[in-house]
């Protein structure tokens, strides 16, 4: 399973990404789980709504952070959260 | 002991809500208390409300809905909704027994994030008989419709002498039905099951055999279903690390609203777990002596107490010290470490021999009148 750079990126429907006050962070929830992420992680991920493709997300985090070179990271990111089943592609 | 690591205290992130000890099935492995009969009432709708306003307050965030058969609780969508409204992930934990698809629509409309529905065996025999109900198809049913309606889905099945031969079945049968993950829940031995231990107990060769197929089956449908694995700690080294660690992560809230740091802490003695009726959950949960009762480390006996291995485990499971010692500050028995481990070995000889007379010792199933029996 690795990222498709044609195809959009879904977060995945059966996840849930919501900040929580209490921990003052972005969490992924599923059943009986919890992943607390990092503000890049998070940023990242909420770009994934089924939109845009690889490319667009790094584009766009670029842009908003007004920096370059994002873009080996960001695919990282991505291989891991499709492994975990956070995005999908379909 | 009480109130010496409150600066320490972490807020509660996991809250289990056993809504009802009602059940329509008999499960001899069942992790309510034994004496359950012993406490019928049952919280209204306003004081669930009330404690899981309180909970997420904290921060709590995963709930589990669960019993007994949360199902029976006619008020169960209204709790649903409001757990959704509070921005709760809610995980219902059920047999399915009873569930019907006007059901599922309604509760996934309240906002109910997963359904978890257990299954006793692969084949249907074995599942009427263990569940002590007809509900092998009924469960089938209920699976597909879990999926049909966009639920994420665990099948959780729990392992014992009984089915353990089926794993490869079970198995099939998970990925057939379209579970996103399998729980493999190795039966643990508080309550029910501890009563039954002798007939359910499987031998190490039983357990590692069933464990390879687990492991290759693992690995085939990677991506596709997850699989969870619930150690058999009895034939482990070391201790589980119990609740990530007393009072530090879980709350369970039992039927009656008496408030337990674990599911099973209600069986240990001198804890006067508080109830929801009479405190708040930051009050439980910050000052009352069963919540800060094994906080920490200061109440550790050796070889606990200067062990290096204390913050990884937090001395095993305190249930199943007072279970198979006697005396709740024990180190768990199951640690190698521990001059009690001859407690587990015994267990385990006492099961391989009670298998080789089979039909000598009935099962005990999970129901009131057998509970009345030890009230």
């Amino acid at each position: 399973m690795t990222i498709d750079p044609e195809k959009n990126i879904h977060f995945s429907p059966t996840h849930r990404l919501q900040w929580e006050e209490a921990q003052q962070k972005d969490v992924i929830l599923y059943p009986e789980g919890m992943v607390e992420l990092n503000q890049s992680s998070a940023e990242i991920l909420k770009l994934c709504n089924g939109s845009r493709k690889v490319e667009q997300i790094v584009e766009e985090l670029e842009r908003k952070f007004e920096t370059t070179g994002l873009g080996n990271d960001i695919n990282a990111f991505l291989e891991v959260a499709l492994q975990n089943g956070w995005i999908t592609q379909e | 002991m009480a109130g010496s690591h409150k600066s320490n205290i972490t807020p509660p992130r996991w809250l289990l809500a056993e809504l009802t000890y009602a059940c329509p099935l008999q499960c001899p492995y069942c992790s309510n208390p034994l004496n359950y009969a012993k406490y019928p009432s049952e919280l209204s709708t306003d004081d669930w409300k009330r404690v899981l306003t309180q909970a997420r307050k904290m921060g709590a965030v995963q709930l589990g809905l669960s019993g007994g058969e949360p199902l029976v609780r006619k008020d169960l969508s209204e709790l649903v909704k409001h757990a959704r409204q509070l921005g709760y992930y809610s995980n219902l934990i059920t047999s399915g027994y009873g569930l019907t698809e006007e059901r599922i629509v309604e509760l996934k409309q309240a906002g109910l994030d997963h359904i978890q529905v257990s299954i006793q065996a692969s084949s249907q025999e074995l599942n009427d008989h263990i569940a002590g109900t007809v509900s092998y198809e009924h469960k089938r049913e209920v699976a597909h419709l879990v999926k049909k309606h966009g639920y994420p889905m665990v099948l959780c099945v729990v392992i014992h002498r009984e089915n353990i031969h089926q794993m490869q079945q079970i198995l099939e049968m998970a990925e057939e039905l379209g579970a996103d993950y399998l729980e493999l829940a190795n039966t643990q031995y508080y309550g029910w099951a501890h009563a039954n231990r002798d007939l359910l107990l499987p031998t190490r060769e039983q357990f590692e055999q069933a464990e390879a197929i687990a492991q290759a089956y693992k690995e085939r449908v990677a991506g596709k279903m997850k699989i969870y694995y619930v150690v058999p700690d009895y034939y482990e080294d070391r201790p589980k690390a119990c609740m990530n660690g007393w009072g530090t992560t879980f709350l369970t809230i039992a039927p009656d609203g008496v408030a337990l740091p674990c599911h099973s802490a209600r069986e240990l003695p001198g804890l006067d777990c508080p109830n929801v009726n009479d405190y708040s959950i930051e009050a439980i949960w910050n000052e009352s002596k069963a919540f800060n009762f094994f906080r920490g480390f200061d109440w550790m006996k050796e070889p606990c107490r200067s062990c290096d291995e204390k913050e990884k485990d937090f001395g095993g499971c305190r249930c199943q010290a007072y279970l198979l010692t006697g005396d709740m500050y024990n180190t768990d028995p199951v640690c190698s470490k521990s001059p009690n481990r001859h407690v587990v070995q015994e267990a385990i000889d006492s099961a391989k021999s009670a298998s080789l007379v089979p039909g000598e010792k009935p099962l005990i199933f999970r129901n009131s009148k057998n509970s009345r029996d030890f009230a």
